[in-house]
């Protein structure tokens, strides 16, 4: 039991060794989520203290609560002790030649501002004391310890939000209140889900319009609700739900995937820009209502070419060919081969906003209607698809190929159906972004933004609509609210990737039939 | 095995060949323009062919990673790319600290023969705790499933280390090494109006040496037997008493040496060194293996060498601006995967594979 303890205090205290020399805490140290009591950088440092308790507490409930209390205390100790040692060695040694991380700020943000040799020993008493918490937290039953967990969330998630943090009252307050109800969900939750199921039953349209009316009033009003800033943010998260959803066809539906998507949202942003920009080569000056569905038809057709020589390919090789299509379309729009007609890299400047009559979208507000449209058009089309006979041969082509083929589905026209509607989806996002920033410009278009929207599709739920909006509001909403957060946001892309593979590759939000798939193991 | 895919007038085959023959014929006749327009001398493509040949033992190098684990698993482990870059970075500290120190000056020889092992240690731990990590709980998931940590695991070693190091360009220090009068490393020599550079003939040199290493590593030791067993048939060499596990997890630290050895040279000629100095030489590096076709030892030389060698000639034969060099790249990964997906000395492998 010692060992595990050992092992785990070890484990987790590597990791925020790792997450302090990239500059977490220095950074976390601005956002105060409880005003003058606590940092994002401390808590930071309190939740790996008491998931190194908690984890380190055996799994079997023999041992007495002592035992369960001392090996959490144990973890923790030892977790702080690998961060003190840290702090020991940036103040003791000048590291910054080699990691930029090592700062004078980092000691004083790892001591809590105390000099080194007692900021240490608090660090040190400090995870014992959450450690042991964190231990004796697995003695409680699950529905107490869980709405802990999640009012704790719900603390800290407002609290960053907030621009200066909550008072000591708000805090407290929030968090008793949304520990209260989810315990009471937890208790009385279900009896609750089958009230709602059985009036549900009893007038069924009813209340799904009551639904329907009330969602859509909330999503009409949210503009004038979050302002201007909050509204651009929206609006960007919109822009990748039409392009996660289009993504979510190719991968989710029809099984291939795509890494090169990023190309087709060009081809829209690029159609759109010489069509309606006086400023760029064609002087065409068109309107960007003629502009969008040729955006989308010039973007379905290059789907559709690329799925033509990749037909016969498969899984990993289909990937690295979409791969490098996305890199040539970028390459050969920043080259001076084509800067007569595309603009190199000055891209394409002055796009109109969309105009109805003689009024022209300019703020966010305008285009969070005309995305919201774009969306909702979308997913109405994603979810009658998904249904019908063609969503059903995609979904018979992603399981198995052969016997698809076998069982009559035409593989060609499919395949690359699936293709043309994925870019078709992704030509509107272009072009609607092109007229929302007004300019076009290559470096808007790297690979970053394929595996951006992949990202989304995956953590959210491969094949889910609803996956595919939650991602959207995870991966590009928050980091875009959490300013210093921005620095992280790369890395934690990645290591989300890899952590929701192996633990849970169906995503957030899974489709159902997903779920069953990926939890029947294939063996090579 | 190919496979008639729709009846019997296979319209998408006809398509398909239909573009490869407009690109044939486009090369053909650019080249023949180019040649008959004189405007480039000898010289030209001579300086071209020798930088060529070096980045592909680069290219080469970096393949045969990829092509070692395909070979064994029939992964693509796109972080292949920032196992080379890991190495190269790490070893940029060590001969930084060389070069402040006047040991790169007093002794070259072993300061860079200690660099490059400081890079091949750096990138096998990198790729060891990937596997192990990131790969092993995964090995018979769904083949897409590895694909996508592959991805993810790539973009975290990259921020990683943008992260712990810093997002400035870091750059190696210049070397000189005089053998017989001539200064291998950093020597620009005139030769009758063409600019020689030894350190690409050093480079080539070094990669092929290592490559002869591996290949008699994986023919005649009992280690590459074992190798060569579990590519076979993973489950009858568990059956003949082959440890598994241990077999991949030598192949990827195998890859990884070759790949930190790559970077070093890499540096001594490229000077700069970036977190994202390993997508490019990575993705470059997986066209040349799908070249020589994926999991063929011999197939991953050769196709680097052409890749380096394309690169290099391609845009002045073609008269093409040299900006479009990624797209030559590129382009050649499409073609070769579109008209033959089992590569210049690829085996067939069997369509579930592929």
């Amino acid at each position: 039991m010692l060992k595990r303890s050992l092992r785990r205090g070890a484990l987790v205290g590597g990791v925020l060794v790792f997450i302090a020399l990239i500059g977490a805490p220095a950074a976390f140290a601005r956002e105060p989520v409880v005003r003058g009591v606590v940092t994002l950088s401390q808590l930071l440092l309190a939740i790996g203290a008491l998931l190194a308790g908690s984890g380190a507490a055996p799994a079997t409930r023999t041992r007495s609560t002592g035992a369960v209390v001392a090996a959490g205390a144990i973890a923790g100790a030892v977790c702080m002790l690998l961060l003190a040692l840290l702090a020991l060695l940036v103040s003791a040694v000048d590291l910054r030649q080699v990691l930029v991380n090592a700062t004078p700020q980092l000691v004083d943000e790892l001591t809590l501002g105390r000099g080194v040799v007692t900021g240490s020993t608090v660090l040190v008493v400090l995870g014992t004391v959450l450690g042991a918490l964190g231990g004796w937290s697995t003695r409680l039953p699950a529905a107490i310890s869980r709405s802990a967990v999640l009012a704790g969330a719900a603390v800290v998630v407002v609290g960053v939000l907030r621009d200066k943090g909550l008072a000591i009252a708000e805090a407290v307050a929030l968090g008793v209140a949304v520990w209260a109800v989810a315990y009471g969900r937890s208790r009385w939750g279900s009896a609750l889900a089958t009230r709602y199921q059985r009036v549900q039953r009893r007038n069924s349209t009813m209340v799904s319009i009551v639904v329907w009316i009330a969602g859509l009033f909330i999503l009409l009003g949210l503009p004038s609700i979050l302002g201007t800033y909050g509204t651009s943010v929206l609006d960007l998260v919109g822009l990748y739900v039409l392009m996660g959803l289009g993504l979510n066809i190719v991968v989710g539906y029809a099984g291939l995937l795509d890494l090169g998507y990023v190309a087709f949202f060009t081809i829209g942003a690029y159609v759109t820009g010489l069509l309606t920009s006086p400023a760029a080569s064609t002087q065409l000056g068109l309107s960007f209502w003629i502009a969008w569905p040729l955006a989308m038809v010039a973007a379905a057709g290059a789907g559709a070419l690329l799925g033509i020589p990749v037909l016969r390919m498969r899984g990993d090789y289909l990937a690295i060919v979409t791969l490098g299509f996305g890199e040539i379309i970028r390459i050969l729009v920043l080259s001076d081969t084509f800067k007569s007609v595309l603009g190199g890299a000055q891209g394409i400047i002055e796009i109109p906003g969309p105009s109805i009559g003689s009024f022209t979208m300019m703020r966010p507000q305008h285009f969070y209607y005309l995305i919201l449209i774009g969306v909702m058009i979308v997913v109405f089309v994603s979810r009658r698809i998904s249904d019908s006979r063609v969503g059903r041969a995609w979904m018979a082509i992603r399981e198995d190929e052969d016997v698809a083929e076998a069982t009559g589905v035409n593989l060609v026209k499919y395949k690359l159906l699936a293709f043309a509607m994925g870019a078709s989806f992704s030509g509107i996002g272009g072009a609607i972004f092109a007229s929302w920033v007004h300019s076009v410009f290559p470096n808007s278009f790297t690979l970053l933004v394929s595996i951006n929207i992949l990202s989304l599709v995956i953590v959210g739920g491969i094949g889910s609509i609803p996956g595919v909006v939650l991602g959207a509001f995870f991966l590009v909403g928050l980091p875009e609210v959490l300013r210093s957060f921005a620095d992280f946001r790369m890395i934690t892309f990645g290591a989300l990737l890899v952590a929701m593979m192996i633990a849970r590759p169906e995503g957030l939000w899974p489709a159902k039939s997903r779920r069953r798939e990926l939890h029947l193991e294939v063996a090579e | 095995m190919r496979r008639r895919l729709s009846g019997p007038v296979d319209v998408t085959q006809l398509v398909v060949s239909g573009i490869g023959l407009v690109i044939l014929l486009f090369v053909v006749y650019r080249l023949v323009a180019t040649l008959m327009g004189g405007t480039y001398g000898v010289s030209t493509y001579a300086s071209q062919a020798i930088f060529g040949l070096a980045q592909g033992g680069i290219y080469a190098l970096i393949a045969l990673g990829y092509t070692l684990v395909y070979g064994i698993l029939f992964m693509i482990n796109f972080a292949h790319g920032e196992i080379f870059m890991g190495g190269t970075y790490i070893a940029y500290f060590v001969i930084a600290a060389f070069d402040r120190s006047g040991f790169l000056e007093s002794n070259p020889l072993l300061a860079i023969v200690a660099t490059v092992a400081t890079a091949m240690t750096a990138s096998v731990i990198l790729a060891l705790g990937l596997e192990r990590i990131a790969y092993r709980p995964l090995r018979r998931a769904p083949r897409l499933v590895p694909l996508i940590t592959a991805i993810g695991a790539s973009l975290f070693l990259q921020y990683a280390f943008r992260g712990l190091f810093g997002t400035g360009v870091k750059v190696y220090p210049d070397t000189h090494l005089h053998v017989a009068g001539i200064d291998i490393l950093g020597g620009r020599y005139d030769i009758g109006g063409m600019v020689v550079r030894p350190i690409y003939f050093v480079v080539f040199l070094m990669a092929v040496t290592l490559m002869l290493a591996l290949w008699i590593l994986v023919q005649k030791t009992k280690m590459g037997k074992a190798m060569r067993a579990v590519a076979e048939d993973k489950d009858t060499a568990a059956l003949m008493g082959i440890d598994v596990d241990r077999v991949v997890v030598l192949t990827f630290a195998l890859g990884a040496a070759l790949a930190g050895a790559a970077g070093v040279m890499f540096a001594l000629y490229n000077k700069q060194v970036t977190h994202t100095m390993g997508f490019i030489p990575g993705i470059k590096a997986f066209t040349a293996a799908v070249l020589g076709g994926i999991g063929n030892v011999p197939g991953a030389m050769l196709g680097g060498f052409f890749l380096g060698l394309a690169e290099s000639t391609f845009p002045t034969l073609l008269g093409l601006d040299s900006q479009l060099k990624d797209v030559i790249a590129f382009g050649l990964l499409v073609l070769v995967l579109i008209f033959r997906p089992t590569g210049i000395l690829g085996e067939v492998l069997s369509r579930k594979r592929a």
